[in-house]
């Protein structure tokens, strides 16, 4: 640490108690207070020349080819979980709607909606995780916004991003492009951040050593593209409603069905105990830092090859093809050999009572 | 918790399935009652009915909490939080979606304005009675004899707090009594439901023990063997039941001996002793009137009774019209036999409790075996159009 930047440390501490002070009202009214908080939080944490032009938007020439944008809204609680919080979940979570696209991010923007008397201690930590998770993806958030509401009105904190990506060259995915034939790949074990953020949950708190999987795919994507490169023909991430939901969703867009096979299935068996005791299926559990492919019958084994040198994708696998089904429906052969459907999941994901 | 891949062998699952093919006599029918919901759940989450042969038939008892509650009780807590706005109404989630008289359901009383919670246990219940200290906390307890000790300590943890504004609304039930109730219509009555032997419920049989099912044998002539949540232990525990049934016995066999015991928990059975009477009946959905068939709280513990405490009255209701779950819950109809199955009344929008729990038949069949009913529809429609083809 340089003599200039203790000094620094010490005015930030004296301008905004980041130890024991909370959000007031004054932190959102775009006077010294607000200033206070973006320079000496937000800018520190992000810092990046984009956003440094402290103009309120931010400038950048356009890349050549196809664009990606996406936008989404975090509202979680608990705000902290094992394996992340909802300041490194806000940005996986838009990085990666961009890496399914098939891009590479490049821009990400973020609004915070914070709560008066959240403490700034957790603000800062919840600020430090974006932008870790932000160098990690190799993404800058370049531009932002924040607004504080009445004790009462938030949850703590809400985040919004929104990010901006170019499509890798030669790579066209989309989710009507699933064909009878094609595999299904899932990059890892599935159903951890659901038991992981579950397990926090107050009432059910057993004992487990679960990280949530939540983490940026973008580089594991553009793998992915460099080896199978057209014959990838889906990529979607299976947060909500888990496998099941994203697999069905992605059924009825390319009107075909799915056959799964359930032994293929990779699940931990700290998730499978969890999901037994608290009759869950690991198919309906949400996931973060995971994503499904669909590619040509011809990539699959070299695809798969490629995605377990990553180390995001060690526990890929293979669990599935797309068949002809005019129902649409996604299909299980069951570890005993039976069949059934793997559905939607239906109203709130609830722990049995018998 | 390895052990939860060995129960699910592949291997061993297709061994079982041959040796139920080659015993099964082929001469004969087996319709085995899997009492419990959890049992009905596994069964089609495992397509274990695809590994039976045709003359093993499952059917699928009243054993789901949430299906057997009668749609007067629930009117009960509906009007309890409508009335009392002082009250907190603590609920396991599946049951605020039952739909009770003229279809209400406790999320549209929560909705309108009435206090209504989820919550995942009895604890989470009176958590909210300390948060809450100047509100009435009201539980809604169902279940069978698995959740009935839980509620028990929860009743003597607010008594040794001196809790005063935590109360129980108990409809706790008990396994052996609808047991009895399904064997006990007479053969004559078209109400009767043919069942050769009983799958017996794996988590209640931990608590009451595997002596409960004696009287199943012994008064009644039928085989009862209690199993494990897991499609191993289901296919076993039929293959068990059929060599008994070859055989000529009737027997009370334990096939979940990894956790259930002659004689069950007995310090959990004492402290449900303590806490709860027996009602002298309660109804069932379904099964109607049972006698010495549900719980209610002792006298010494009646100043937790949440029915007394606010006044409650029973009026016994009609369910939805054409909604067939009493007679899914004798096992006398399939979920595909009500006309609303999956046509009006699926899992979002839920006529009838049996489509509401996961544990319920309907939802079971619905969420797991949709395509099986699919392919019965187009043959039914084949076989209807050459009928007429042939007709013409
Ligand atoms: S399908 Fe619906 S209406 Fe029919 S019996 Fe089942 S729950 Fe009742």
């Amino acid at each position: 640490m340089t003599a200039g930047e203790f000094k620094a440390g010490q005015r930030q501490a004296r301008r905004l108690d980041l130890r024991s002070g909370r959000v007031e009202m004054n932190h959102g009214a775009g006077g010294r207070a607000m200033a206070d908080l973006v320079d000496l939080l937000f800018r520190q944490a992000f810092d990046n020349p984009l956003l440094n032009q402290a103009n309120d938007q931010a400038r950048f020439s356009a890349p050549q080819g196809d664009m990606v944008m996406t936008t989404d809204s975090f509202v979680i609680s608990p705000l902290f979980f094992p394996g992340g919080n909802i300041g490194s979940l806000a940005v996986h979570g838009t990085v990666n709607d961009l890496a399914m696209g098939g891009a590479e991010p490049l821009y990400l923007s973020a609004g915070f909606i914070l709560e008066e008397g959240l403490p700034l201690a957790d603000l800062a930590r919840i600020v430090e995780a974006m932008a870790a998770a932000a160098r990690e993806a190799g993404v800058q958030i370049v531009t932002g916004d924040t607004k504080v509401v009445e004790r009462g009105k938030g949850d703590g904190v809400f985040i919004n991003t929104t990010g901006v990506g170019r499509v890798l060259p030669g790579i066209r995915v989309s989710g009507e492009l699933a064909r009878p034939g094609d595999r299904v790949l899932v990059s890892g074990t599935i159903g951890d951040h659901g038991v992981a953020v579950m397990s926090q949950r107050q009432g059910l708190a057993f004992a487990t050593e679960l990280l949530s999987d939540s983490a940026a795919l973008n580089g594991l994507v553009a793998t992915m593209a460099e080896c199978a490169g057209p014959s990838l023909r889906v990529l979607r991430d299976p947060t909500r409603g888990g496998v099941a939901a994203t697999l069905n969703e992605l059924a009825h867009q390319s009107a075909v069905g799915v056959q799964l096979h359930e032994s293929a299935l990779p699940v931990r068996t700290e998730v499978r105990g969890a999901c037994e005791l608290l009759g869950l299926d690991p198919l309906t559990v949400a996931n973060e830092g995971k994503l499904l492919a669909i590619c040509e019958a011809s990539v699959a084994e070299p695809l798969l090859a490629a995605m377990q040198q990553h180390p995001l994708g060690v526990n890929a696998a293979i669990i599935g093809e797309v068949i002809e089904d005019p129902l649409q429906l996604v299909r299980m052969t069951t570890a005993i050999g039976g069949e059934r459907v793997v559905d939607w999941l239906h109203g709130e994901q609830l722990p049995r009572i018998c | 918790m390895k052990y939860v891949d060995e129960f699910r062998d592949g291997e061993r699952a297709r061994g079982l399935a041959r040796a139920l093919h080659a015993e099964a006599d082929p001469g004969r029918h087996y319709r085995l009652m899997e009492f419990c919901g959890g049992h009905t759940h596994a069964v089609f989450r495992y397509g274990v009915p695809d590994l039976l042969p045709d003359n093993i038939e499952l059917i699928h008892g009243p054993g789901c909490p949430v299906c057997v509650l009668p749609i007067g009780r629930l009117d009960m807590a509906i009007r309890l939080v409508e009335k009392h706005p002082e009250v907190i109404l603590a609920s396991y989630g599946d049951m605020l979606r039952v739909p009770g008289s003229g279809r209400r359901t406790l999320l549209q009383a929560r909705a309108d304005g009435a206090d209504v919670r989820m919550v995942y246990s009895v604890s989470d219940a009176l958590a909210l009675a300390r948060a809450n200290p100047e509100r009435q906390m009201v539980f809604f307890g169902i279940g069978f004899e698995t959740t009935t000790p839980p509620t028990a300590l929860g009743i003597l943890e607010a008594r040794r707090s001196g809790l005063e504004n935590f109360s129980v609304f108990c409809n706790h039930v008990l396994t052996p009594a609808a047991m009895g109730a399904i064997l006990d219509v007479p053969e004559t009555s078209a109400e009767t439901v043919d069942i050769d032997g009983f799958i017996g419920p794996s988590h209640v049989s931990v608590i009451i023990g595997s002596g409960a099912y004696r009287f199943c044998a012994d008064a009644h002539h039928k085989p009862v063997v209690i199993a494990g949540f897991e499609p191993l232990d289901v296919l076993q525990s039929l293959l068990m039941l059929v060599r008994q049934l070859n055989e000529g016995r009737a027997e009370v066999e334990n096939q979940y001996i990894r956790a259930v015991t002659p004689t069950g928990n007995e310090r959990a059975q004492a402290i449900v002793d303590d806490v709860f009477t027996l009602r002298d009946s309660f109804e069932w959905r379904g099964l109607g009137q049972i006698p010495h068939s549900a719980l209610g709280l002792s006298p010494d513990y009646a100043e937790f009774d949440a029915e007394r405490r606010f006044d409650m009255a029973y009026v016994a209701a009609e369910g939805t019209k054409g909604c067939e779950c009493p007679a899914v819950l004798r096992g006398a109809k399939k979920p595909v036999d009500c006309k609303l199955f999956a046509t009006a009344c699926t899992p979002e929008n839920p006529l009838g409790s049996c489509m509401v729990s996961d544990e319920g038949a309907c939802a079971a069949y619905f969420t797991y075996g949709r395509f099986r009913q699919d392919a019965l529809e187009r043959q039914q429609a084949q076989r209807q159009a050459h009928r007429e083809a042939r007709e013409q």
